[in-house]
């Protein structure tokens, strides 16, 4: 609220030139008119596809990696160093490559994604099964567990929320990559309407995509939080 | 049938940061007869845990061997319930679920455990949602529901105040008195030495030896009035005593250490 109330007192009261930064009414105008006219919803629906796939695909690659580096030593000695480089290597520094790769078309905004997420993603999960509770595993021996039964029941089940909020955290991040990828070659999306309006001075409609992007995050967030709050009781 | 012995065992722990070799256990001789009741009493850090662990598989002696009817303890296994000090019901599945955690537990058994114990009403709580002598109790019966040939319990109402531990205590021992189950308990509580087994085995401060075996001729089914005759007073005399010297020991090794 207060943010919205300085920002109608600097365009409104004349402060900030409307060039730079335009009155809440206009941009809020602007983005019916993006709707209406433009055919935005399209970008929209492409960028969350885009975020979702790549997003998913990592983790389908990344959640099982994970589990298996923390629950075994020896994996983990085998990629970790990897790893733990690759995680330092920003996703946007690879745009440039992957279109050479990839072209500009959705396998390469989805390589973005995947590449920024997927690393984390590894290591987040590696050190949350590797954490699971010493005496919980012990407890599960003496109990007639033998080692995968230790993954299967003990190790995945007690990690399951950690993991689920991991995912969560990464997901944000994902947000940050798609339009960084958008903003660099694309036909398409928030971050290349973005990129549009920046052509024409259009600083409603570069607004209202921001703000765009941050609803979709929030409510993917809360979405999320839900289904963590749902599927795993005894956690929260 | 469950007959547990324990031979010629010690256990050393490697020094820390090069220093020299801690003896934790030393050439323990130890038998549990079958559907017999052993408490192992001991002052703190005299590797009474420790011993407990290795009969329950989770470490190894340094030499020695566990013999649980004849074969040898290598590994952990289901033949060899235990209920730890901590608190370690999966949190992540209910009383029930929990209960049936076991390899060879069964949905008969747990019902009748979770009757005996006392948790009827509570079965789909989580353990979050218990008190932590409902949450023993659940440890208790999970260990049960498993059907090992013997019971081990490493202070498992240590961290209970006095009257659920009494509480806790009578349950144990109305179970053990129901079912002649094998149990080797480990506590530094005399009165819950004497009150439940049938003989205790007092270790000496580290590195711990078997300093004296003491059998408890007290009736079964013991009441907890028993607590306060002159019997029961008689061994908690002589066991105070024996016990005494090595917390003394242990508290002066501290001390130098």
């Amino acid at each position: 609220m207060l943010f919205f109330a300085a920002w109608a007192l600097a365009t409104f009261g004349g402060v900030i030139d409307p060039i730079f930064l335009k009155d809440p009414v206009y941009t809020l105008r602007a983005g019916a008119n993006l709707f209406r006219e433009f055919g935005f919803s399209k970008d929209v629906g492409i960028t969350v596809f885009r975020v979702v796939g790549g997003f998913v695909l990592a983790a389908l690659v990344a959640v099982p990696l994970g589990i298996l580096m923390g629950a075994f030593k020896p994996i983990e000695a085998f990629f970790e160093p990897f790893i733990s480089f690759a995680r330092y290597l920003p996703a946007s520094a690879f745009i440039p490559l992957l279109i050479l790769w990839a072209g500009v078309g959705e396998a390469q905004k989805l390589s973005v994604i995947f590449i920024g997420s997927v690393f984390q993603i590894v290591l987040m999960v590696a050190v949350i099964v590797g954490s699971t509770r010493r005496d919980l595993i012990e407890a599960a021996y003496t109990l007639g567990a033998d080692a995968g039964a230790i993954v299967k029941r003990v190790m995945l089940p007690g990690a399951a929320p950690q993991i689920a909020e991991s995912l969560r955290l990464v997901l944000g991040w994902a947000w940050t990559y798609v339009i960084v990828a958008e903003l660099v070659g694309a036909e398409s999306g928030i971050g290349h309407m973005i990129m549009d309006s920046q052509r024409l001075l259009d600083t409603g409609q570069m607004i209202f995509g921001i703000f765009c992007i941050g609803v979709i995050g929030l409510v993917s967030d809360f979405a999320f939080k839900w289904a963590n709050q749902r599927l795993y009781p005894w956690a929260f | 049938m469950g007959l547990l012995r324990i031979e010629a065992l010690s256990r050393i722990f490697a020094g820390a940061r090069g220093g020299p070799p801690t003896p934790a256990l030393e050439r323990i001789d130890l038998t549990v007869e079958d559907n017999g009741f052993l408490a192992i009493l001991g002052p703190s850090g005299c590797g009474k845990s420790t011993l407990l662990r290795i009969v329950a598989g989770l470490e190894a002696p340094s030499t020695g061997r566990v013999l649980l009817d004849a074969q040898p303890v290598e590994r952990p296994g289901p033949d060899r319930g235990m209920v730890f000090q901590s608190y370690t019901l999966f949190p992540w599945l209910t009383v029930r679920e929990n209960i049936l955690f076991g390899t060879r537990a069964t949905a008969n058994r747990a019902t009748l455990l979770i009757e005996q114990v006392g948790l009827r009403g509570f079965e789909n709580h989580y353990p979050k949602q218990l008190s932590g002598g409902m949450q023993q109790r659940t440890a208790l019966a999970r260990a049960l529901a498993n059907d090992p040939k013997i019971l081990l319990l490493d202070e498992p109402f240590g961290a209970l105040d006095n009257q659920t531990r009494a509480l806790m205590q009578e349950l144990l021992l109305g179970i053990w008195e129901a079912d002649r189950k094998t149990v080797l308990f480990v506590t530094h509580d005399i009165d819950e030495a004497i009150f439940m087994a049938n003989r205790v085995a007092v270790m000496s401060a580290r590195p711990g030896r078997i300093k004296c075996e003491v059998r408890i001729e007290l009736p079964h089914p013991r009441h907890y009035t028993m607590k306060t005759s002159p019997e029961f007073s008689a061994y908690k005399a002589r066991l105070t005593e024996e016990i005494r010297v090595e917390a003394m020991k242990a508290v002066s090794q501290e001390a130098t250490a």
